[in-house]
């Protein structure tokens, strides 16, 4: 199976790249507490502020969009039965005209 | 040179005039030129120009020339030349006339020095922009147009009254500073917000953009809203109200955003998001602030534009936009995948890439302004909008599962549009000096700095490690075939949903006539049935002929009361 998939098809593919991506992240969250940065606000002298603020924002963001969907998700159409209502009334009309001549 | 004595946006009002070429590519071709020659107008016009007429005895300035208008034109210019040539395979002439006095129309809005110019201009971005979204030509995009051109009818009225009520009490009608001392002040602004997509105002821009053609968003994707931030940088710089305007901008669309299926219309709200981190930048006011929120904007055209290109590029050639439908493209259009990639960093302000340049001033004047749960927000906003724009518009159109679609690349001028668009994004983000000598206000100013960069990239990474931590462990959101519902729900379905329910008695009264007619009566509803024969027209005239109706009734009281006041 394995064999003739190729690119990003191939799980190893995909882990090998997420490997990367997990010690460029590592790098990244150490990298903090070697370099001392210029700080502009007292939030950012709280270690690996960003990295931490990036992930939760995000996950927080995912988690309440999700709920969001409970609420305000509808179906497809579901404007378009308006749209149809509207459409509908011009040949309504028309049949009228047409039995009136 | 005479032509630096013309108006700038006339170029490419008489421009329009080439579509009358019968020759498909020396038509498009042509076309091409006019942004060219427009944008070499610009660089010859003195700066500090004033072009002054006289009209009704009002002193008007049709063409105001300096830094912010003249930066604010170079984009309109650049951005009509990238949807020229992304269109160039398009063979419509109603969508070449109708973005021809589109970008002719913003760059008049940009340069007019007064408000009643600034109107005329204002009603034509609304006139001229609808016809690319009926350009579709489906009885859905004709609603929705029509819908479009309302609201920015309204918005256009306001600005009216509004600029009637600032001519009473200044006695002039010159564009300025405005701020919200009067009730001109207000009016203005929520005519301004209107087209800016404030919050509540925002779905006109949801509804309209997804809506249009794809050579057409492109052209809707850089010029209304642009306009509108214009506008606002212009009259009021400095007015606290946007920085909360803008902050609630930035944070409410991205969670539309992450759940919403059609690729464009994610796109549409990571717009609002964009938008409302260059009103914030306004309303915060310094020199750093407003420079950042022109930057942004000259910036925002380029790269969402590049990113409504790709989408573009994937619904012309699969007929398919919605998230669920697609993925697995990279394999047949690897070349829009990476240009679209190149826009996604861009508008996620990856380091060395254009957002970054820009998107940085506007958060580090937040925090010098002392306006720290603003920074918060916008921080939050930056990597909210990593998630959908930078991650979710490339992940699920070109890669995810594979849909099975097989397509090829799209038409060379798509292409290269998105080159072009691409190569700014790079340039601007590795050689911000170019842009900033040419923003409104000096600055010494570098985003270049270790801090920023490991900041922002520290962001950036961690919130694409949540993106795939959620992915691995299958709690991310899947795309679903929906429709979210947003404010637009109240004049989509509440409001006629009343009205109809109101219309009842009515309509059996019309049944009622329509009997008496059949009773042989002769009346005048025979000549008008015969008249409303011509069926599609008759649905145009009575919609429209309601809407404009509407318009001139509400303006006839807004003057009147201008007037008692």
């Amino acid at each position: 199976m394995g064999d003739n998939r190729s690119g990003l098809d191939d799980p190893r593919t995909v882990r090998n790249i997420l490997r990367v991506f997990y010690v460029i992240c590592a790098g990244l969250f150490l990298l903090d507490f070697i370099v001392t940065r210029d700080i502009e606000h007292h939030l950012e002298s709280w270690p690996a502020f960003y990295a931490v603020f990036g992930f939760v924002g995000c996950v927080v963001l995912v988690f309440a969009a999700k709920w969001m969907r409970v609420l305000l998700m509808r179906d497809e159409n579901y404007y378009e039965d308006q749209l149809d209502d509207q459409l509908d009334d011009q040949p309504s009309l028309q049949e009228n005209e047409n039995v009136d001549r | 040179m005479w032509i630096v004595e013309l108006p700038p946006f006339l170029v490419f009002y008489l421009g329009a005039f080439l579509v009358l070429i019968p020759h498909v590519k020396l038509r498009a071709a042509s076309m091409l030129v006019i942004p060219v020659l427009g944008a070499v107008q610009l660089y010859l016009l003195p700066e500090q120009q004033r072009l002054e007429e006289t009209f009704l005895g009002m002193s008007l300035n049709p063409v105001r020339v300096d830094r912010l208008s003249t930066l604010f034109g170079f984009a309109f210019n650049l951005a009509a030349f990238i949807a020229i040539l992304y269109a160039f395979h398009i063979r419509d002439r109603m969508q070449q006339v109708a973005g021809l006095l589109y970008a002719g129309s913003a760059i008049g809005a940009v340069f007019a020095g007064d408000l009643l110019t600034l109107f005329v201009f204002w009603e034509m971005l609304a006139f001229s922009s609808v016809f690319l979204i009926w350009a579709k030509r489906t009885s859905r995009a004709y609603v929705i147009g029509l819908r479009y051109l309302v609201i920015h009818a309204t918005s256009g009225l306001i600005l009216l009254v509004g600029a009637l009520l600032y001519w009473q009490s200044h006695g002039t009608l010159i564009f300025d500073f405005i701020g919200l001392d009067g009730i001109y002040g207000w009016l203005i602004l929520l005519a301004v917000g209107i087209k800016c997509g404030f919050p509540l105002f925002h779905n006109w821009l949801t509804e309209a953009y997804p809506e249009a053609t794809p050579t057409g968003t492109v052209f809707l994707s850089a010029f209304t809203t642009k306009a509108a931030v214009y506008m606002l940088a212009r009259a009021y710089p400095g007015t606290e109200m946007l920085v909360y305007i803008g902050a609630t901008m930035t944070c409410f669309p991205i969670f539309f955003a992450v759940i919403e299926n059609d690729l464009r219309r994610v796109l549409a709200y990571s717009m609002i998001n964009q938008i409302g981190f260059m009103v914030c930048g306004i309303g915060i006011g310094t020199a750093l602030a407003i420079n950042g929120a022109v930057a942004h904007a000259f910036n925002d055209i380029i790269f969402k534009g590049l990113l409504f290109m790709a989408m573009g590029a994937v619904l012309t050639m699969t007929g398919r936009i919605n998230g669920s439908d697609l993925g697995g493209l990279y394999k047949s259009m690897p070349k829009t995948t990476a240009l679209c990639i190149v826009g996604a960093a861009s508008i996620s302000a990856f380091p060395l890439f254009s957002g970054f340049v820009s998107k940085s001033m506007i958060m580090s004047a937040a925090i010098k302004e002392g306006y720290d749960f603003i920074w918060v927000a916008l921080l939050f906003a930056s990597a909210g909008v990593f998630h959908h724009a930078g991650i979710k518009i490339p992940y699920f159109a070109f890669f995810a599962h594979d849909s099975g679609i097989r397509t090829q690349e799209p038409p060379r001028g798509m292409l290269l549009a998105m080159t072009v668009a691409a190569t700014l994004c790079i340039l601007i983000g590795v050689f911000p000096g170019v842009l900033y000598s040419h923003l409104p206000f000096e600055m010494n100013y570098s985003p270049y700095d270790m801090t920023h960069v490991l900041a922002q990239t520290q962001l950036l990474f961690f919130s694409a490690l949540a993106f795939v931590w959620l992915n691995l462990i299958r709690l991310y959101p899947p795309e679903l075939p929906s429709v979210n519902i947003d404010v637009e729900w109240i004049y989509r379905k509440l409001l006629p949903d009343i009205g109809k329910s109101l219309l009842v008695p009515f309509r059996l009264v019309n049944v009622r006539l329509v009997n008496v007619r059949l009773r042989g009566i002769p009346s005048f509803f025979n000549t008008l049935s015969m008249l409303s024969d011509l069926y599609p027209w008759r649905s145009f005239s009575s919609t429209s002929g309601t809407a404009i109706l509407c318009v001139v009734v509400a303006f006839a009281v807004l003057i009147s009361l201008g007037l008692v006041s």
